[in-house]
């Protein structure tokens, strides 16, 4: 995926050592690093380096415990713990000894790739990992040199330890913690050697994560639990379709009355009530009885009242229109003129929310200094900076984002229009003159989450007499989530809209890859392996209806099609090792049980995938028994995390193409909460195993890679079954 | 007023007898251990144990629990059962994301207090909470392991 964000303003704004302050605990002496503020703000923010100005980052406390600003948002993906691992394993300081926050906004956190701050399309580790460990190294030349003054001794003859630097010759020794406020005084040096990655004792490592205990004991603190002093909270309850406005509320009186009401207020497309309690506020929002307007005028993306997703879905599968190739290769016309056979079909994928568990919520609190300060779920700090700054009127110096720990998100956190709580809770704030925190019930979060999109993919396949394929053609008829959020198109194609068919890396003589543009009455966002979610279970199933019509054993097709590719040949043999040699069936399991096998493969986020998977049907229900996966990132930094991460892609790629779809009838969200929008349950989830491969490729991604390959696998085990190919997701069809 | 038992204190709150017990911890007590993620008992964030027996809070009136035991997540590292699973749950490195993982700390512990020694039948039965980072399997080996179903490593 090429970089689908803004690239955000480099303001000089908030170098601050709230975060250090604030993260420092109780009655803790920070004599460690801190920011030099007055040298900060001197120097311009024009001239600060992302990532390298260790005061930014590290604080090392007098008990040599260390707390790291984290550029990158922990929500379950164990980028906390990772970042840990690679500046602890330079610095020569143990990760377990890690307090990590994420980070304030501020131009030191622009890492990725040096120049934005986004936590998303799997960047974290690999856009940042060099950039990572040079820091801690930094800052280990910085402590060395301290020691040098204090011990008055070459800083050539001292060496490291975890967490102390040693002078052997003397016996002498400092910990960190000591050395801390002189080392601060130390000019950073230009050039730090780093370590032989032979000589690594944390990354690559099964290292714990920092962040479990917490998690396990209800101490973690997401968002959603944020409170201040004064606080009053709210509830909405948004038009039923997006771009009505609030016409007239018929019971104002009587909802004003209601226990605990504070006050009742139209906001955009929405009303909302302010309380005490929030129990009050939902319970007053909801007897809120409201005649929505139609929208008037050019409004966002405004929800049509007949718009139905299964008529949506034939019409993108009819619609004919201008075909914009976002890849080709080879003589197309050649291909089909001689081939001996072909094959084509229609696929389709659905609206899918991200449903992660923690509704969005947001809290606002106006200051009598004329600052402001907000707490709510993102992914991009200095992004909402600029977005609330906006909004409030305020100078972006004025204004404080915290950003707690996320209840998952999966793409959900990004700026979408109307897709979030904070402009209202900032607005609702302003209204009543104290902090308010507004938290979106579940049924407001599922008619207002912005959606992963849908498409309808026509596909033609030719193949020469040998039964192999000689051309492919797809044409998505779709609109990309890039160009959905921004509501407008691009001079050059949404790459998030076709990635997963384009990207791939068979050798196919032939192949013309496009887009059809037609524009969603929905909102749409980026979810989980964002074009992969979809287009690998596109391609890798109808490569699988290609073999199946040139009599080939998908297997062996794609080992074909491999050919002169070692990495990917290494990885799929990986993947059919781990599954104990590869076996297609039908056939009959030891519990008389008819299965079988499919197999599929991803490029995504820069790591190389292959999955197959084991299914059954019992009682009209797919039953998946085990996902074998092997995984290419090219190199890694904790295979724990890895696997715990396949495990959870594993999981969500299966609620996508056995359960999940976001459906409309008349307008109108059918489903608005987890009864009528069902997600895996515990019961369905597989046995999940996982290789790690390190090919030593360039290093890829891993919260997302683990998803696109699963639901092709699925699909091409369950049309094996079943004896006819399954082209919708969800599978519906092979009872 | 509404006299509770929680965590073994006795606490009481000015809140209506059909408030749902998780709004009462949260916004009464300022316990925000017990989570909100839907409201209608579908997926498990808010479970707490009551007389031991894990209920879904969210839809659990204050009134049902008067008198009675309450127990949430902020105890469970005092409970001997819910200490074991508590480091259960530190050893298998369960949680990520970590927002549901209150509730299934509650329901396994509920399911250990009642029957220290599971099936996996027994486990599938009472594990029935949703988690969208897909910890399924860290869970089920987590609680297994408690039970003494794993296997000794």
């Amino acid at each position: 995926m090429n970089l689908p964000f803004q690239t955000p303003v480099n303001d000089p704004v908030n170098v601050s050592r709230r975060g250090f302050i604030a993260g420092a605990g109780a009655g803790a002496l920070v004599l460690g690093f801190g920011v030099p503020m007055g040298a900060a703000r001197a120097q311009g923010a024009a001239k600060v380096v992302p990532g390298t100005r260790v005061p930014a980052f590290l604080a090392i406390r007098p008990d040599n415990t260390i707390l790291f600003q984290s550029p990158f948002a922990e929500g379950g993906q164990g980028v906390w713990t990772a970042m840990a691992q690679i500046v602890g394993e330079e610095l020569d300081a143990d990760p377990a000894g890690f307090t990590v926050e994420n980070a304030p906004p501020g131009p030191d956190y622009q890492v990725v790739f040096g120049q934005m701050r986004i936590t998303g399309g799997s960047f974290s580790v690999r856009s940042s990992y060099a950039t990572m460990r040079k820091l801690g190294a930094t800052a280990r030349a910085m402590l060395v040199q301290a020691a040098a003054q204090k011990m008055s001794v070459p800083a050539g003859e001292l060496t490291t330890e975890p967490g102390r630097v040693i002078h052997k010759a003397s016996g002498k020794a400092m910990t960190y913690g000591e050395l801390a406020p002189a080392a601060l005084d130390m000019p950073a040096p230009a050039n730090v050697a780093l370590k032989d990655p032979k000589d690594f004792r944390w990354i690559g490592k099964r290292q714990a994560r920092l962040d479990v205990r917490a998690k396990s004991t209800g101490k973690a603190q997401f968002s959603i639990d944020m409170k201040v002093d004064g606080m009053l909270h709210a509830a909405v309850q948004h038009a039923p379709r997006l771009g009505q406005t609030v016409g007239k509320i018929r019971n104002e009186a009587e909802v004003k009355a209601m226990k605990g009401v504070h006050s009742v207020h139209v906001l955009p497309g929405a009303v909302a009530v302010v309380a005490e309690r929030f129990w009050h506020a939902r319970r007053a929002v909801e007897a809120t009885q409201v005649d929505w307007a139609e929208a008037v005028g050019e409004t966002y993306r405004p929800m049509p009242a007949d718009f139905s997703t299964e008529a949506f879905a034939q019409y993108l599968a009819n619609y004919q229109g201008k075909e914009e190739v976002a890849e080709t290769a080879g003589d197309m016309a050649a291909g089909f003129a001689g081939a001996a056979s072909t094959v084509s079909a229609t696929y389709h994928s659905q609206f899918v929310n991200h449903a992660q568990l923690e509704p969005p919520s947001a809290l606002a609190r106006y200051n009598a200094d004329g600052t402001l300060d907000m707490w709510f779920p993102n992914q991009a700090p200095e992004m909402f900076l600029v977005e609330v700054a906006k909004a409030s009127g305020l100078a972006a110096d004025k204004i404080n984002i915290h950003s707690p720990l996320l209840g998952g998100f999966f793409g959900r956190h990004f700026i979408y229009p109307h897709g979030t709580p904070w402009p209202q809770a900032l607005e609702l704030a302003k209204r009543v003159g104290r902090p308010v925190k507004l938290i979106w019930t579940r049924e407001e979060e599922f008619l207002r989450d912005p959606l992963r999109p849908m498409a309808a993919v026509r596909f033609r396949g030719a193949l020469d007499a040998k039964g192999m394929p000689i051309a492919i053609e797809a044409i998505s008829v779709t609109e990309g989530p890039t160009e959905g959020i921004a509501d407008k198109r691009a001079a050059k194609l949404d790459d998030a809209a076709l990635e997963g068919l384009t990207g791939k890396k068979y050798a196919l003589p032939a192949k013309r890859i496009a887009q059809v543009f037609v524009k969603s009455p929905t909102t749409l966002a980026y979810w989980r392996s964002v074009g992969n979610s979809m287009n690998d279970f596109f391609y890798e199933t109808f490569l699988d209806e290609m073999a199946d019509k040139g009599g080939q054993d998908p297997y062996a097709l794609r080992l074909k099609l491999l050919e002169g590719n070692a990495r990917l040949t290494n990885l799929i043999k990986a993947a059919v090792d781990l599954s104990g040699g590869w076996k297609a069936g039908p056939f009959t399991a030891p519990d008389g049980s008819k299965r079988a096998r499919g197999i599929a493969m991803a490029s995504p986020f820069g790591t190389e995938t292959a999955a197959i998977a084991e299914v059954s049907i019992a009682d009209g229900q797919i039953k998946v028994h085990d996902v074998w996966q092997a995984v290419d990132p090219g190199s890694i930094v904790n295979p724990a995390i890895i696997e715990a991460q396949v495990n959870s892609a594993v999981a969500l790629g299966l609620s996508e193409v056995l359960i999940e779809e976001a459906a409309y009838k008349d307008g109108l969200r059918v489903a608005r909460n987890f009864d009528g929008y069902p997600i895996l349950t515990p019961d369905r989830m597989p046995r999940v195993h996982v290789r790690i491969v390190e090919s030593g490729a360039p290093m890829g991604g891993i919260g997302e890679p683990g998803l696109p390959a699963v639901p092709p696998a699925v699909a091409n085990a369950v049309s094996r079954l079943v004896g006819k190919r399954l082209r919708k997701m969800p599978l519906a069809g092979f009872a | 007023m509404i006299e509770l038992t929680i965590n073994g204190q006795k606490r009481r709150v000015d809140a209506e007898s059909d408030t749902p017990l998780l709004w009462v911890l949260r916004d009464d007590l300022g316990m925000m251990g017990t989570k909100y993620g839907c409201g209608v008992a579908q997926c498990g964030a808010c479970s707490v144990l009551v007389d031991g027996s894990v209920m879904r809070s969210c839809v659990t009136p204050v009134e049902a629990v008067a008198g009675r035991k309450v127990t949430t997540v902020e105890a469970m590292e005092k409970d001997p059962v819910g200490a074991k699973v508590v480091e259960a749950w530190v050893k298998h490195q369960v949680p990520q994301c970590g927002y549901c993982q209150s509730g299934q700390v509650m329901a396994a512990t509920s399911l250990l207090k009642q029957n220290a020694k599971p099936s996996d039948a027994d486990v599938e039965a009472a594990m029935v909470n949703l988690c969208r980072c897909g910890t399924y399997n860290a869970i089920k080996a987590a609680v297994r392991d408690v039970a003494g179903l794993e296997k000794k490593a």
